[in-house]
């Protein structure tokens, strides 16, 4: 470093590799933390509800009623629990290099079929109005279940066995599936009336949000298994090479196969709790642009869509992020269309942050300023 | 037997196979539905489907270069919210506002080119953003659907020009000249072959020297002009300009360049099919409207088989093929 020969400043990458090596000062361990690929979502987030704090009156209260615990931030976790569910499969989707545009047509699926199941019928018994499901809910919810399965393995069959382009092989599971949910329920909105199936949606446990719990035990599970067994390691080794990953051993086809299965079986589930939260099933509009949230959410989390590096948590924090966006603009009295500005905005200025040719050209052109000031 | 192979792997087949398909469903209808086989039937799926034809073309440029465009929709969309706030409120002449929603609808096509171009970002990704941009500018600029009392406007929407007793609207004309234009620009030109070039392999274009960038951006740009194009198209068939207008148009216009036998990985299709996968598309609707039993949800249904049925007869073929397109499993995210 010493010699006449480096007379060029220190690049950012030769800094960094320095600062891992040798034991780290203060500031170096500082900029280190700072360069945490969950360090931008997480101050996305804080500053957002930062505003949040300055601009809506009564935030961050929290209020005790009726064993329930009420407050924006509850409201705001409810609401992205099917998000977070389906970012969470998307992740992996992603990780894997390949893509699910269909979880929105899954959501409208699964959501139809666990309301025709259920049903809506009210017998009276005795002039008292009685609520009655058609089969057991435990059944009800085993068949969406597994109809969203069978999306994945039709998903997962068209990607890893036949070899489709992962966003065409999802397209016609967009295009058809709405369709097919339509079918079930001749274009009609199904209302459902049995009250033990309102719990999923809205229910409450321990005071809580009974789908925070479903959110948080799916997310507990995932992490598990990608920290604690190989399957993380070799989702991501796919991601970056699948040639090579197939070659070292690898069952690459079997395990696209099955990350598109838990994509779909994620967007069940959050086509369970909408419809549940709803009330009814509206194949129409069930889970419309869900896909994109959710593409949104993981790449917001610091998910390369370039498959390879993912992370489960960055999925979770951009999810968030996403519904306390939308939850900011709509407490503000903002035009809720104006959403789709916010968000597009908010992808850009992402995508631009993930660019290295971005970064190459703002460091120019703020280097270039930086001297002109010398 | 090694004439069918050979015939298989034809890059003329599944152009054919579409033709043949859309011969087939039109005759399948002229059995079933009496009044279904006239020239006027035919001439309508072109006068309704005018303004998908013209985005189906920008898209196909698109996908033929690797890449794809979600946002043609909202495009669309925002072209004919601008077209009537300009001509409704400001009373702007009308030929002034249809040059300055083209010129809009290329600029954005050509920043999200250069954004996928010169910052690397997946056109996929940037494209949807633009998806979201363009239909959130449609409501900021009104929430409400704005009507078009424009006289020319007007005038267009109702004018019919007949050809063989029968009629059809300008905008078939439009779309048609259009058509030539891109199958000109296509086959024709160093543009055209720079775009087959890049679709096949990105690399090698580059190593040829050809204008990589430029044509990229390009491509957008023409795929955005297109789809302000078909939006004008659009505001004269339905005189209103709207925020809701033409949701999903994009995944239509995917699935007919896909039916029409455009390789999804780029480099190698027909502009040409893409009026057949367009005409397909219309078929499917007019058939479902003759019969009148069967419900809208079945154009879905429809659809999504028959782009079932095409990936799966390109991918077999590319395979058999071995050359072209045959990309691993998880080659390409988007």
């Amino acid at each position: 470093m010493s010699t006449p020969m480096h007379t060029q400043p220190i690049s950012e990458a030769e800094l960094s590799s320095a600062a891992s090596n040798t034991p780290q000062p203060l500031p170096s361990r500082l900029s280190h933390t700072l360069r945490h690929p969950l360090i931008r979502p997480l101050a996305a987030l804080a500053l957002l509800l930062a505003i949040d704090f300055f601009v809506i009156p009564g935030f961050f209260r929290m209020e005790w009623k009726d064993g329930h615990l009420y407050g924006s931030l509850i409201d705001i976790v409810n609401r992205a629990a099917p998000l977070i569910l389906t970012a969470l499969g998307m992740t992996l989707v992603i990780a894997t290099r390949g893509i699910d545009i269909s979880v929105g047509a899954v959501v409208a699926i699964s959501g139809t079929v666990i309301a025709l199941l259920i049903g809506g019928n009210v017998e009276m018994h005795n002039g008292v109005p009685q609520y009655v499901s058609q089969i057991p809910m435990g059944w009800a919810i085993a068949a969406a279940m597994g109809a969203a399965i069978l999306c994945g393995a039709w998903n997962g069959f068209l990607v890893a066995t036949l070899g489709l382009q992962p966003i065409i092989a999802t397209l016609i599971l967009m295009v058809g599936g709405r369709g097919l949910a339509q079918l079930l329920t001749d274009g009609q909105i199904i209302t459902v009336y049995y009250k033990p199936f309102f719990y999923l949606g809205s229910g409450y446990l321990f005071g809580l949000p009974f789908s925070l719990f479903i959110a948080i035990g799916v997310f507990l599970i995932v992490a598990l298994l990608m920290r604690k067994t190989a399957l993380g390691l070799f989702i991501q080794a796919v991601g970056i090479n699948p040639v090579a990953a197939r070659l070292a051993g690898i069952r690459t086809a079997a395990l696209i196969f099955f990350v598109y299965i838990f994509c779909s079986a994620c967007a069940g589930v959050a086509g369970l709790l909408i419809s549940s939260n709803i009330k009814s099933a509206d194949a129409n509009n069930a889970g419309l642009l869900l896909e994109l949230d959710a593409i949104l959410a993981v790449t917001l989390g610091g998910t390369s869509l370039a498959g390879g590096k993912f992370s489960l948590v960055g999925s979770v924090i951009g999810a968030l992020i996403i519904q306390t966006l939308t939850y900011t603009i709509y407490s503000m009295g903002v035009p809720p269309e104006v959403n789709m500005v916010v968000k597009s905005i908010v992808v850009f200025a992402v995508c631009l942050s993930q660019s290295p040719e971005f970064r190459h050209l703002w460091k120019r052109l703020f280097g270039a300023s930086a001297q002109e000031k010398q | 037997m090694k004439i069918l192979r050979s015939s298989l792997a034809s890059p003329y087949f599944t152009s054919l196979a579409t033709v043949a398909l859309l011969v087939l469903m039109f005759g399948m209808g002229s059995f079933a539905y009496t009044g279904f086989f006239s020239l006027q039937v035919i001439l309508n799926l072109l006068i309704d489907n005018a303004f998908l034809l013209v985005i189906a073309i920008g898209m196909t440029f698109v996908i033929l270069s690797g890449g794809i465009d979600l946002s043609v929709g909202s495009v669309l969309a925002l072209t004919t919210m601008i077209s009537a706030y300009l001509l409704q409120s400001w009373h702007w002449p009308p030929l002034l506002v249809i040059a300055c929603v083209l010129l809009i609808g290329s600029c954005f096509g050509a920043l999200m080119g250069a954004l996928i171009h010169f910052f690397k970002l997946q056109a996929f990704i940037v494209t949807l953003a633009g998806m979201f941009l363009a239909r959130g500018l449609c409501y900021l600029i009104s929430i409400n659907s704005i009507t078009i009392d424009q006289p020319l406007y007007v005038e267009l929407s109702q004018a019919r020009l007949g050809i063989l007793g029968a009629f059809i609207s300008p905008s078939v004309v439009i779309a048609m000249l259009m058509l030539a234009l891109a199958i000109y620009l296509a086959h024709y030109t160093r543009f055209g072959r720079a775009v087959y070039a890049i679709g096949g392999n990105e690399q090698s274009a580059l190593l040829m020297g050809l204008p990589v960038g430029r044509t990229k951006v390009l491509v957008y740009a023409f795929s955005g002009f297109c789809a302000a194009l078909a939006g004008v198209l659009f505001s004269f068939y339905m005189l209103s300009g709207y925020g809701l207008h033409a949701q999903g148009t994009e995944l239509d216009a995917i699935a007919a360049v896909v039916i029409g036998g455009t390789l999804l990985s780029g480099g190698y299709g027909y502009v040409a099919g893409t009026l057949t996968g367009v005409l397909i598309l219309g078929v499917i609707q007019t058939l479902i409207a003759f019969d009148g039993s069967l419900s809208s949800w079945w154009t879905k249904i429809v659809i999504g088989a028959l782009l079932f049925i095409f990936c799966v007869a390109q991918r077999l073929m590319s395979m058999s093929a071995g050359g072209i397109g045959s990309a691993s499993p998880v080659s390409k995210a988007a």
